[in-house]
């Protein structure tokens, strides 16, 4: 039997709005890189690196970093807890990917404040 | 409800309407994002770290087959992701919870998420 002691938020509902609401700050990333993109029709390095010295784009990239690793933490979670059967090989993966996501935000932090 | 949740499902035994593929679609692409995050994350830092690293992300995905059909499975993944996750949201509304409102909703999704492949396509290449 999974407990609940290794998901995101403790609780059900909890980890259930922060899915949604994190999937909604990323999908308005989403749609503001497409349109970007689209918009700039020969993106130059200058530009691209402006782009990500404005503060409110700092602040807006690092909070979508901070939703992908929650809204991956939950998904994961969920589908780790439903097809793997092993403990020890759940915990395993669980444990990777908590480090992997921990190591995005940190490389996140990096390239927005390292350049 | 914590010691109830459903788990381990033995999916050999289980029969799969298109909601049921639609929904395990979402997971499969949830994870491939995840694994796309290397990806993306090497490209971002690459482009940001330099002009010359800029120009090498740009000439990789402008010219490199592999590294373009890389980008092109992400975004294709992203997109039928971001539309289940839409469906999910409008269903959270209590749009649609019917039977009759799940499976054309599961058509809906395979719909635009077709459209969207393809314009990703076409955005790559």
């Amino acid at each position: 039997m999974v407990t609940n002691i290794t998901n995101f938020g403790r609780s059900g509902l909890s980890d259930w709005l922060m899915q949604r609401a994190s999937a909604v700050i990323m999908l308005v990333y989403v749609l503001f890189m497409v349109g970007y993109f689209l918009s700039v029709s020969d993106l130059s390095y200058s530009a691209w690196h402006a782009l990500f010295q404005q503060t409110w784009m700092r602040i807006f990239t690092m909070l979508t970093l901070i939703s992908v690793a929650a809204h991956a933490w939950i998904g994961l979670w969920t589908v780790s807890t439903d097809y793997m059967k092993a403990t020890g090989v759940r915990l395993i993966f669980q444990s990777f990917v908590i480090l992997a996501l921990f190591a995005f935000v940190v490389w996140g932090v990096q390239v927005l404040w390292g350049a | 409800m914590n010691s109830k949740r459903p788990v381990n499902l033995d999916l050999s035994t289980i029969k799969f309407p298109l909601p049921a593929l639609t929904s395990i679609t979402h997971r499969v692409t949830g994870v491939i994002l995840f694994i796309g995050l290397f990806f993306l994350f090497w490209a971002w830092d690459k482009s940001l770290s330099s002009p010359e690293g800029f120009a090498a992300v740009k000439d990789a995905l402008q010219h490199n087959f592999f590294a373009k059909f890389v980008l092109w499975g992400l975004l294709s993944a992203l997109g039928y992701h971001c539309v289940a996750g839409v469906k999910h949201l409008i269903m959270d509304l209590d749009i649609g919870v019917t039977l009759e409102g799940g499976q054309q909703m599961a058509k809906a999704s395979i719909a635009i998420s077709i459209v969207l492949v393809v314009l990703a396509g076409v955005w790559v290449w």
